[in-house]
């Protein structure tokens, strides 16, 4: 990989030991984020040069995910480990929080055991001399061979000396075999692991890739990647590999009631002791940051005024980005709003007009108006994160979340997703990320999206006021409490069916708190955005133009549209026929003739296109929770975006242009059908809460499930889950009337 | 002195790690963080409804749930 002079770097290193800020104190804004192909593990790359006494250094550095071990339990760990092994960096830069060293060098051992050359970042120096400790680095690299560097990576500190390290590091070891570092795993695993390196050597077994000896302690660890790689690469080594490591740990159970992979962390440990005890860390009584930091626990995390500080912080989350996303929403709107009136003036009707106006501009516009509330919500999250409330929050709301086989991180996409009423699933599902535990994310974005969003709530303010005129506060505040209900009772049902299995370990990290740096929280920001920008411009217009195309084609037959198009031509003339000085209700009544004109052309259009028809072939099957065609028409348009619901059914009924905020037509139309009973209206305020989310969300559930899969499953489920429970309200309410 | 499960601890109170049975990925995590025979811990809080328990381990704090406490024994330190 080191072509072309580049030396090739991989950073590495446990969560909260402020591995990022160290790359983009490395990268600055060089940098390039993307996914490993099939998995939801980020994948960034960034550049750096560094020139000193006239020669210039280029360094192309990966950061890989962040781990506490290189096993083969989590995608991370896995993909640092594969990283490593494939494609051979010329060195790793290993960050460690010089504040819980021992801690730390539990990593940096297993990075020296695989023999890959390693270099030491003791970051967060200033907090560990606070806390009163004196580390003596040069010894520490005297007994790893391998450099260390006193690093601040948050004010900049040391940083060019650490990346002169790993570059001086990787040019001397350029070119050399790796060499391993080999720890004593005691009497009892010491000769197996002895016999089992000689089996793997002679054998050649799997070494084009891995160390004899490492391959050796990974079967001992009962590895499940190095396994299945093992008999699928000589099945009968493979097997008497597994029956050595099958008698060691029948020994370890009864002779001391433990597991090879215990006694090995235990050498491991002891190995890093011994280490320290050479008279490399210092300490001085002077806990002070973390006397700080426990104080504020005292407080933040406080039977009583920890929940409700908490629940202060997340609705001022969620009010600061509503609030404040609203402005740049509103013009982003207005921008593509006088965008569409202009194309509209300037491409003569017609489907191309039609195609830029409805697919085009309303598609992407409708999209970009997001960008606002993500760019707050994602600068929010990085804030509690790197601040270190965010798990204390997944801390406080474990207990809860996990009746549910949810974590306590959950919390944050509910939320946002519209937890309290009028958030968004897009920002909503993209918080998931902030779940590292797989089963409980997946289970977290697909329920999710059930929350009452801003979108649908125009919606249920229609209905509320016509099925439960003055009771509309109370309506909406139960369907929050319904959308709450449902989300968790679906969790728990996909936990124990698809997505069944044992809740992830909670066991986690309580950093301290700190105050999170301005450019850490810009640039996560900015790369969240980003990705949904460019999502936005690519798989999302294209199916903002296919929702276009099925709600205008096939068009309808010219003979049949001629009585239509006759009886508009009609009206213009006549509204254009007045005299200068006809009095104003002469006019108005010409200009309603003209809309009811323009209304019945438009209704026709959407009845013969493809969703007309799919709105009419599901009416037998819709029927049976109350919905008519033309309600099938807007709830597909409101897969697009839930606003659309009610301007699609304002279409369908023939009402022309309905402006959702003020659809006293629409509403007015509803009250005065009889076959709008109140069970069919609870029905579509259940079905539009639960059915399929818009395809924005499903875009973002894609690209937070890692697979088009689970996006697929989610318009289905939601779907179904929402069509039973209309049909049973329906029927149920049908049957009691 | 007599081990006690971990669970058990009193808020405030300090211990000495005796064993763990735990296997596999729990196994796993608890001694990535330094959760191993020998080392000290002490209850440092405990979340709103009981659980999970927050510990302070040498230079950090970590939480785990009171069902995978279950697996760690320990003998009380006293002061």
């Amino acid at each position: 990989m080191s072509d072309s002079g580049k030396i090739t770097l991989a950073l590495a290193g446990n969560p909260n030991a402020g591995k990022t800020t160290m790359f983009n104190a490395l990268t600055g804004a060089r940098q390039h984020v993307g996914n490993y192909p099939g998995i939801t593990v980020e994948r960034k790359e960034g550049f750096a040069t560094l020139a000193t006494g006239g020669e210039k250094r280029e360094f192309h550095i990966t950061d890989l995910p962040g781990a506490y071990s290189l096993t083969a339990y989590t995608q991370e760990e896995l993909v640092a480990r594969n990283h490593l092994v494939d494609e051979r960096p010329d060195a790793v830069i290993h960050v460690l929080n010089a504040g819980s060293l021992e801690r730390n060098l539990y990593l940096t051992v297993q990075f020296l055991e695989l023999g890959v050359p390693v270099a030491l970042g003791l970051n967060m120096m200033d907090e560990a001399r606070k806390k009163g400790l004196t580390i003596d680095s040069d010894k520490l690299s005297e007994l790893l061979s391998a450099p260390v560097v006193e690093t601040v990576a948050r004010a900049g500190k040391g940083v060019k000396d650490l990346l002169a390290a790993a570059g001086d590091l990787a040019e001397s070891r350029k070119g050399d075999a790796w060499s391993p570092l080999t720890i004593s795993y005691g009497p009892d695993l010491d000769p197996a692991i002895a016999e089992m390196t000689e089996k793997i050597e002679a054998a050649g077994f799997l070494t084009d890739r891995y160390p004899s000896r490492w391959l050796a302690v990974k079967y001992m660890e009962g590895d499940e990647q190095i396994l299945t790689l093992g008999r699928n690469a000589d099945i009968d080594l493979a097997q008497e590999l597994e029956a050595v490591t099958a008698r060691v740990s029948e020994h370890c159970q009864s002779t001391m009631n433990t597991y090879p992979e215990a006694v090995i962390a235990d050498f491991r440990y002891g190995f890093i002791a011994s280490l320290l005890k050479q008279g490399i860390v210092r300490r001085e009584p002077l806990r002070e940051r973390i006397e700080m930091s426990d104080r504020l626990d005292k407080v933040l995390t406080h039977r009583a005024l920890g929940p409700a500080l908490m629940l202060g912080v997340l609705l001022l989350v969620y009010q600061i980005t509503f609030s404040l996303g609203q402005h740049p929403m509103d013009w982003l709107g207005l921008f593509f709003g006088w965008l569409g009136e202009t194309a509209e003036s300037l491409i003569p009707e017609g489907l191309v007009q039609s195609l830029v106006v409805s697919g085009i501009i309303d598609g992407v516009g409708g999209v970009l108006s997001f960008v606002p509330l993500i760019l707050i919500i994602f600068f929010l999250i990085a804030f509690l994160e790197d601040s270190g409330y965010m798990a204390r929050i997944a801390y406080m709301m474990d207990r809860v979340f996990r009746m549910f086989g949810l974590h306590g991180s959950s919390v944050m996409p509910f939320i946002v997703s519209g937890g309290v009423g009028g958030g968004c699933a897009v920002p909503g599902v993209m918080a998931s990320r902030t779940l590292r535990s797989r089963k409980e994310k997946l289970a977290t974005l697909l329920t999710a999206p059930f929350m009452a969003c801003g979108a649908k709530l125009p919606v249920f303010i229609l209905l509320a006021g016509v099925f439960f005129p003055h009771h509309e506060a109370l309506a909406l505040f139960l369907i929050t409490l319904s959308a709450w209900a449902f989300a968790l009772f679906a969790a728990r049902i996909l936990r124990s069916t698809l997505i069944r299995g044992p809740s992830t370990p909670f066991v986690m990290e309580l950093p301290p708190y700190r105050m999170p740096t301005l450019r850490g929280l810009i640039i996560h920001t900015w790369e969240r955005t980003w990705q949904y920008i460019k999502k936005a411009g690519t798989v999302i217009l294209a199916i903002s133009i296919l929702l276009w195309a099925a709600m205008t084609f096939p068009t309808p037959h010219e003979a049949d549209l001629a009585p239509l198009n006759e009886a508009v031509a009609e009206a213009q003339a006549h509204v254009d026929g007045f005299p200068e000085d006809t009095d104003q209700a002469t006019l108005a009544q010409a200009e309603d003739d003209l809309a009811m004109a323009e209304a019945a052309l438009a209704e026709a259009g959407l009845a013969n296109s493809l969703a007309g028809r799919l709105g009419r072939a599901l009416e037998p099957v819709s029927q049976s929770a109350g919905f008519e065609w033309r309600t099938n028409i807007a709830l597909i348009g409101g897969v697009a975006a839930k606003e659309v619901i009610i301007s699609t059914l304002g279409t369908a009924y023939s009402l022309g242009d309905v402006d959702p905020e003020e659809a006293f037509s629409l509403a007015g139309h509803i009250r005065s059908d009889p076959t709008w009973t109140t069970p069919r209206g609870i029905a579509l305020i259940l079905f539009i809460l639960l059915y399929s989310p818009c395809f924005v969300t499903v875009v973002a559930i894609r690209q937070e499930a890692g697979s088009w899969k689970w996006a697929l499953f989610s318009i289905v489920f939601n779907t179904a889950l929402a069509f039973g429970v209309a049909v049973a309200v329906y029927q149920g309410g049908a049957m009691l009337l | 002195m007599s081990a006690i499960c971990l669970r058990e601890l009193q808020l405030g109170q300090k211990a000495r790690l005796v064993s763990i049975d735990a296997q596999g990925e729990l196994g796993r995590r608890i001694r990535d963080m330094g959760l191993v025979p020998g080392s000290e811990v002490e209850v440092v809080g405990r979340a709103p409804l009981k659980d999970p328990v927050a510990l302070r381990i040498k230079d950090f704090t970590l939480s785990l749930r009171n069902n995978e406490a279950d697996h760690i024994l320990v003998e009380v330190v006293d002061e």
